[in-house]
This record gives structure tokens, sequence and C-alpha cells, in this order.
């Protein structure tokens, strides 16, 4: 069972893709996992052949259980792994088989439909309307193999309403008692074994939104960019420069990751948050950074993330700027050693070179896990920050 | 005749929009003079994407200048009303 963030501590395994015998490559989707939080698409993180499924749809397992074991260029190894540095914790083989058991019934018309992500976007495929489809997954959950057979059996006579479902599907307040369960076990955690410093400064965002509205007008409005897909690329940068900040605490020391994998803390509408990463940020253009933001927005918020963008966060960016906020500090997400804080741009009296202006001003800071660096390193970052941004145009 | 667009349609472009950007509002209840963003909680992305939906709807150029004069629902439908068909 991968660990798809510090706030997971079980999954429940929704469907398999792949069965013993296929051969997978890095980054396939093989199956789908239940999270507090959300139904996430899991990967396989090597090219390999499928040797066996430990855990079955329905099964709900610990984080670090093996769900099913492939054949790599190696020895076998669990198809799921967790984090970067982070141990298997045990290796938990799936509960005995249980005799199948009926499908439940369908969802009573005007019900929310429980489907994975993947089985959704094969409906949608198809052309299945998901609400007369039986669900064979756990708590009745539409499968892939649900669409696919529904998509291949001939159309029947409208039937009378069936009753309602015997398994009680998760309703939204089910969902977000379980997102606020998994929210408060990491943010918990953060606070209890993080020891976290917070420094802030003042950035004078003049020659940076000048910069970007000179680009903007350039630009159709399908291709603008917005504000934070600057500061994304600041950040990524600054952390070249500063790479202390970049990776995981893990067995008592800072390891710093080479790769910089952003996490932008996304807000969902019904409340909570998830923090998906932005891959390899510092080698993105603006372009490309917006663009990736943008897919990841609109992923996060329609319940179609992938595992490894849960997972691979080298740090996190909190932007809560839209809401007003002046200054936003933030709370560390475990293993990571570093959140920066961004809130709004707002006009300030602002002293230069003896002559008072007023300058748009955006206030950035940094909680540091004060095990992996000193306050000076934070200093550090927020200083090399502060001059990027005084000259976007080479971002 | 080049025909205007009517003001319903302009009305029903931005609700569908807005309906879709926050599922769970109802954008009619909002006031003509509130601000729609902190009214139905719309970050800067989603505005932007609210912006790219009317233009693709609509056929309005929105610079990126104005984004400040589009704060309320009353704004918004004077700007594409003076700007639409």
């Amino acid at each position: 069972m991968p660990s798809l963030g510090a706030d997971m501590e079980e999954g429940t395994v929704i469907e398999w893709t792949i069965k013993p015998g296929d051969h997978v490559h890095r980054g396939d989707i093989i199956g789908c996992v239940r999270t507090e939080k959300a139904d996430i698409d899991i990967e396989a993180w090597e090219d390999a052949i499928v040797d066996q499924i430990l855990a079955k749809p329905g099964d709900t397992l610990p984080v670090g259980a093996v769900l099913a074991m492939f054949q790599g260029e190696g020895a076998p190894a669990p198809v799921a792994a967790p984090p970067a540095g982070e141990k298997i914790t045990e290796a938990t083989r799936a509960p005995a088989p249980v005799p199948p058991s009926p499908p439940p019934p369908m969802p009573p018309e005007g019900e929310r439909v429980h489907a994975s992500p993947l089985a959704r976007r094969i409906a949608k495929e198809l052309g299945v309307d998901l609400s007369k489809v039986h669900g064979t997954g756990p708590q009745g959950a539409i499968t892939q193999e649900d669409v696919q057979h529904a998509a291949a059996a001939p159309e029947k006579p409208p039937e009378k309403p069936t009753a309602p479902a015997v398994v009680p599907e998760r309703t939204p307040a089910d969902v977000q008692a379980g997102m606020r369960r998994a929210i408060a076990a990491a943010m918990a955690r953060s606070n209890r074994e993080i020891p976290h410093y917070y420094l802030e400064t003042r950035i004078n965002m003049d020659r940076a939104l000048r910069f970007l509205e000179s680009e903007n007008q350039k630009r159709s409005i399908r291709d603008r960019v917005l504000v934070a897909a600057l500061l994304i690329k600041a950040v990524a940068i600054t952390l070249t420069e500063v790479p202390e900040l970049n990776g995981y605490w893990i067995d008592d020391r800072l390891q710093p990751k080479e790769s910089i994998h952003i996490g932008l803390a996304i807000a969902l509408r019904q409340g909570g948050l998830v923090v998906p990463a932005i891959h390899d940020a510092d080698a993105k253009s603006l372009d490309e950074l917006m663009q990736a933001m943008s897919d990841l927005i609109t992923r996060a918020r329609s319940g179609h993330l992938r595992g490894s963008e849960l997972t691979d966060g080298t740090i996190t960016i909190t932007h809560l700027g839209d809401l007003g906020v002046e200054t936003v500090y933030g709370v560390i997400y475990p293993p990571q050693v570093a959140i920066i804080g961004f809130g709004r741009i707002v006009e300030t009296p602002w002293a230069e070179g003896g002559m008072l202006g007023i300058r748009p001003v955006l206030t950035a800071t940094i909680a540091g896990d004060h095990r992996a660096t000193d306050g000076r390193r934070g200093a550090q970052f927020l200083t090399v920050l502060n001059r990027l941004l005084q000259e976007p145009e080479k971002l | 005749m080049e025909r205007k667009i009517p003001e319903s349609a302009i009305r029903e472009a931005i609700f569908k929009r807005l309906k879709k950007i926050a599922p769970e509002a109802n954008p009619a209840e909002v006031a003509p003079d509130e601000n729609l963003r902190e009214a139905l909680d719309i970050d800067s992305f989603d505005f932007l994407n609210l912006l790219i939906g009317l233009h693709d709807a609509l056929g309005v150029e929105i610079p990126e200048a104005d984004y400040g004069k589009l704060t309320t629902l009353n704004s918004l439908m004077s700007y594409l009303s003076q700007r639409v068909g």
C-alpha cells in the first residue's frame, strides 16, 4: 500500500487494472486506491512483469503492506512502493479470499454514482452511463471491468427503480470527515515532531508584475500566465541555490533531493486540501508551469490525481493571496523540511534610495524544519527569492 | 444587419460558467453589486477560467488590465454588453 502522503495510514484497494503476467512500465496506472481524502490512481514504480496480486478489491491495508509482487530486472519487488526514503513497515499479506458475493443493487436515481477515476474515464470514452452500471467493487463502487461489461452488454429495457444500496456509499459528509482526519493526522504529526522556525520578508513585486503584464499583453487569454506560476518558478530556481531546503527529514538526517518537485497546496471547494506536486519545476518554462498548475488544479478538484503526484513533493508552496491574507505561516508537510507561504500583493508605501513611493508588495514566508536547517539557511532562501523576483525576465 | 446578443444571453453565459466553477452555489442569488469572487469563493485560477469561458462563448477580448473592473455581476454584464455583437 503506497503512502500517498503523510496524512495516509491505510488505504482500500478499489480495483486493479493488471493481472499476473502483464508487462507494466514505470508510470502506468495499475489500479486505484481509496484514501481518507480521495480515490487515487496508483502507478507502477518500475518496468516489470506482474507476478502475483495479493490484495483484492475491498481490502483495507496499512501503508507499507504489499499489495502485489512483480518481477523486474532483479528480485521481485512490491508493486506499490512508499515514497523515496520511507521504509515499508510490514509486508502484510492480504486476508484470505472470500466467496464472491452478488453485486449490490444500483444506487437510486439522483444519488451520486460511486466509481473510481479510471472507471469514470473509461465510461466517458465508451459512452457508458455510470448511473446504469452495477458496481462490484468495494461498497458498490463501479470498477473498470463493470464499465467494460456494461459497454459490451446489449441495451436492456428500462427497469423499475431498485432498492437502495445495501452497503452505504461514502456520503459527502463521510468524505469531508475523512479529509479532516487525514489533515489532522499529518498536521498533528508535523507540529508534534518538527521544530518549526519562521521567517518572512517583504518583496517589491513591481518588476515582476510589469514583466507579467508585458508578457500577457502578447498572449491570448488562454495562454496568460498567473503570478502564481512566476512564484513557483522563482521558488524552484531558488532551491537550486539553497538545496538544503529541498528534501526530506528521514532516519534522523536531512536527505536533500536533486529533483525539485514543488507541492502546491490546493484548496478543494467542498473543503480540505490536497498537495500534489509539479515535477521538475526548475526545468519548466513559465508556460509549462502554468499548464502544469492548471492541469493539477483541475484534476485535484475533479478527483483525478495520480499517486506519484501526491508522494513526490520535495517542498510545498501555500498561496492564500486570493483570500486577502497578507502573511501565511505554513505547517511543514512531513517528511519535507520547508514550506513557503505567499500572501496577497498589497500596494504599500515603499522607501527606496531615499524616495518614498507606492509599490505592490508581497510577503513571503518560510517555515523551516530546525532539525534540518537553521534560520540562516531560511534567510538565504528568502534573500535569493527576492533577488530573482527583481529580475523576472531571467526566470 | 448585425444582431446584438441580448443581455439575457450574456447573463446566461456568465451563470453557466459560474455554475461550472462553483457547482454548489447559485449565482442567481449573488447580489448584482456584490463582489463575485468573494461571494462565490473564486480564486485567480478560477477567475481566469471564467474569463476564458466568456471569451469563448461571446468572442469578447478581455485584456488583463481590465480584470480589476470585473468585480461584480453588474460590472461584468456592463463590460460584456458593450463589447458583444
